[in-house]
């Protein structure tokens, strides 16, 4: 088991080198250095001088020299002030070296947004933990609302709650957030005028007035998936042979169901429900714009907007980190709950 | 300058009376199918199903719309009638006598009109950006899963890569408008476009190999036909000017088929590799049939079925990415008036008027649940047997 989960952890260190190098190369083409050169500089800037800042700023520097100062493998070169010709820092906003040092995402310097004129990890921080906030609502909405609707349709397969239920699931899972969004928005703010439309406030206070409408614009994608894999995997085991055993020596169908039936059908639903991650970080973003909430997903947008190399770099590097380390909690989880299964 | 507005009964009616060409089509093609029902193999089986009739029904919509979106549409989706700026739905238009039926939009264009020719975009792009990734993850997931060892380590490896980008990255970095002054989304393109020439060449040499009469014209058809869809596609160097793309369309295109061809890659794997223990596999390996052969025309027909389920599937997750797309902002026209744009410019200004926001949401989801419902009532149908 420690030798798999030792493993696993080497292909995912591999895989986010690989993914970063991508993202870092990317993000580094010559037109996003351009728009972030003319983003940086005054109006109307020469040629020459968009050049000079770039140069200035060690963004000429080669690409796998850049790609490890960022990693923290090489040092960080302080830029020289052209007036002085004294090493100085590279933006005045930031506390970046003025002495050549190792200070990259290794030794835990995430490097400096030039949109929001701060650090990364002051900014990406923050609202990675209003993201959290988001997440945990969501999942508390729509694990127990998924599950229960996966048992009720597979528990009776083919009767008429199940056609109902799976129909819905269906429907839930062909509506993306950005149309459940405007349409939650519609019936409960412009109609019934029950709820905010914008949830910009929660960042002082969350409130259920505030809050529930991002929770549930984003709930309602991943239960439709979730419950039908949950419907799935009990009907496959309302179908054992201990059920009907269970059933002939007289147990009710309900000591049956909870007492026998539960336990085996939601190991499948777990590895679901891990791997809905990677798929709510996109929902994250799309209902972070659409309801005006500043978390993870928000910055990732004006970092993608504006060009803001280490900041973008940052969002990535979490962002990757999420889906595969969820991908490795649900192999290993899988493993845990289903004795049958044996890693190797 | 008053603006007469019809009453919502009337504009339920002209609505109804916009898509006749539609309905006509839709009961054509329904009445046929259910009269040729027991001929029609597994899309006979479809109208067993309640859902299977709604999820044919719903897709042949918007299928029709698409065609027939000229016909459909009162107005040029692009046309401004500055007295129509965000009309209420039923608005009359004094000049032409037709009617904004679901209104105008804040730049005073018909939404209706919008919605009908936002279909087009949707389903020329949907099934064909689908269609490239199936090939791509095809050719690559046969001989993943069948060989198995070096080549499915590393394969898998940059499958997973993908995968573990977070969709919505994935487009910020591949789709903005600086990308297409480089040529990454062009050699991508020439990448991707290539899988189905070598698929289709690869599927008439195993097979006819032994027959050159039959093999020469199917790889000439091949090669001409790929060749000149490929010369249209990657480098706008088509002779006769009929296939063309614009760059950003592009762009959007290769990274929808980038984002979806690792998932196609992983289910054709995993059906590869369960497929390639049959009996059959054996007997084809015993006669000394070549490993290409034994892909392609053993195992691959038998993995038909989950995979006609997932190409279903997919069109509708891909309409969901291109919605995103638009409602990004990323790679299609500001003015564009595909379904996804049309999302993002209405729900700005959802405070104030509603009516634009809606049609487009609606569209969406109807053709999303119109193909997974169509998925769904072919996976139990194809289960029964």
């Amino acid at each position: 088991m420690l030798s798999f989960v030792l493993r696993r952890l080497g292909t995912m260190a591999l895989t986010m080198l690989c993914l970063t190098m991508i993202v870092f190369f990317l993000i580094n083409l010559e037109p996003n250095l351009k728009k972030l050169a003319i983003s940086q500089t005054e109006m109307h800037t020469s040629a020459e001088q968009l050049e000079a800042w770039l140069v200035n700023h060690g963004y000429r520097q080669n690409f796998f020299v850049r790609y490890g100062q960022w990693l923290g493998l090489m040092p960080k070169q302080p830029v020289t002030d052209p007036a002085t010709g004294k090493p100085t820092r590279r933006f005045s906003f930031c506390n970046d070296p003025v002495v050549p040092t190792f200070s990259g995402v290794l030794q835990g310097d995430f490097g400096c947004s030039t949109k929001f004129k701060t650090t990364v990890a002051s900014k990406l921080f923050p609202a990675l933990s209003a993201t959290g906030i988001l997440m945990l609502c969501v999942l508390a909405v729509m694990v127990p609302i998924s599950l229960l609707i996966g048992i009720l349709a597979g528990m009776r397969e083919g009767t008429r709650t199940d056609r109902t239920l799976s129909v819905a699931s269906i429907a839930s899972t062909a509506t993306p957030e950005y149309v459940s969004g405007v349409i939650f928005t519609v019936i409960f703010a412009s109609w019934l005028g029950l709820l905010n439309g914008s949830a910009a406030s929660a960042s002082q206070g969350i409130t259920f007035y505030n809050f529930t409408l991002p929770v549930m614009t984003l709930a309602i994608y991943g239960i439709g998936y979730i419950a039908r894999m949950t419907r799935a995997s009990m009907v496959e085991v309302m179908t054992q042979q201990y059920i009907r055993t269970a059933r002939l020596k007289g147990l009710s169908f309900s000591s049956v169901v909870i007492k026998h039936a539960l336990r085996n059908a939601l190991i499948a639903p777990f590895t679901v429900i891990m791997l809905q991650f990677p798929w709510l970080l996109t929902g994250v973003v799309i209902v972070e714009v659409m309801f005006r909430y500043q978390g993870f997903g928000y910055t990732l947008v004006e970092a993608a907007g504006n060009n803001d190399i280490d900041l973008l770099l940052g969002c990535s590097l979490v962002s990757v980190f999420i889906v595969l380390i969820t991908q490795l909690i649900s192999d290993v989880g899988y493993a845990f709950l289903n004795p049958r299964i044996r890693v190797q | 300058m008053q603006v007469e507005y019809l009453s919502a009964f009337n504009v339920v009616l002209g609505v109804l009376a916009r898509f006749w060409p539609v309905w006509i089509a839709i009961i054509l093609v329904m009445g046929a199918s259910f009269v040729y029902k027991k001929k029609l193999a597994l899309y006979g089986q479809l109208f067993d199903s309640g859902v299977g009739i709604v999820g044919v029904g719903i897709c042949l919509f918007w299928l029709f719309t698409a065609i027939f979106a000229s016909t459909i549409s009162p107005f040029d989706p692009l046309a401004q009638v500055p007295l129509m700026k965000n009309a209420l739905p039923g608005a009359m238009e004094s000049q032409s006598g037709l009617v904004y039926l679901f209104g105008g939009d804040k730049l005073a264009r018909d939404v209706f009109s919008r919605m009908v020719y936002g279909s087009q975009i949707v389903l020329v792009i949907a099934p064909a950006a689908t269609g490239f990734a199936l090939m791509v993850g095809i050719t690559l997931g046969l001989p993943a899963g069948y060989y198995g060892g070096k080549i499915d380590t590393v394969l898998s490896f940059l499958a997973n890569l993908v995968l573990a980008f977070p969709v919505i990255l994935l487009f910020y970095l591949l789709v903005t408008p600086g990308i297409m002054d480089t040529p990454i989304p062009y050699g991508m393109a020439g990448l991707f476009f290539l899988f189905p020439i070598i698929f289709f060449s690869v599927l008439f040499w195993t097979r006819y190999k032994k027959r050159p009469d039959r093999l020469y014209i199917l790889l000439g058809l091949t090669l001409i036909i790929g060749g000149w869809v490929y010369a249209g596609l990657v480098f706008d160097a088509d002779p006769f000017k009929i296939i063309h793309i614009d760059p950003n369309q592009l762009n959007i295109f290769v990274a929808v088929v980038f984002a979806s061809s690792p998932g196609v890659f992983r289910i054709v794997r995993g059906l590869t590799m369960d497929i390639k223990t049959r009996d059959y596999v054996a007997a084809a390996q015993t006669r000394g049939e070549s490993p290409w052969y034994i892909m392609l025309w053993e195992i691959l027909p038998n993995a038909r079925g989950p995979l006609i389920v997932d190409a279903c599937l997919r069109i509708g997750y891909t309409t969901i990415l291109l919605g995103t797309l638009g409602y990004f902002g990323l790679g299609l026209a500001p003015e564009s008036p595909d379904w996804g744009t049309a999302i993002k410019d209405a729900s700005r200004l959802l405070r104030s008027f509603i009516h634009p926001a809606l049609p487009p949401t609606i569209a969406l989801m109807s053709f999303v649940l119109g193909l997974n419902l169509l998925a769904d009532s072919l996976r139990e149908q194809s289960m029964k047997d």
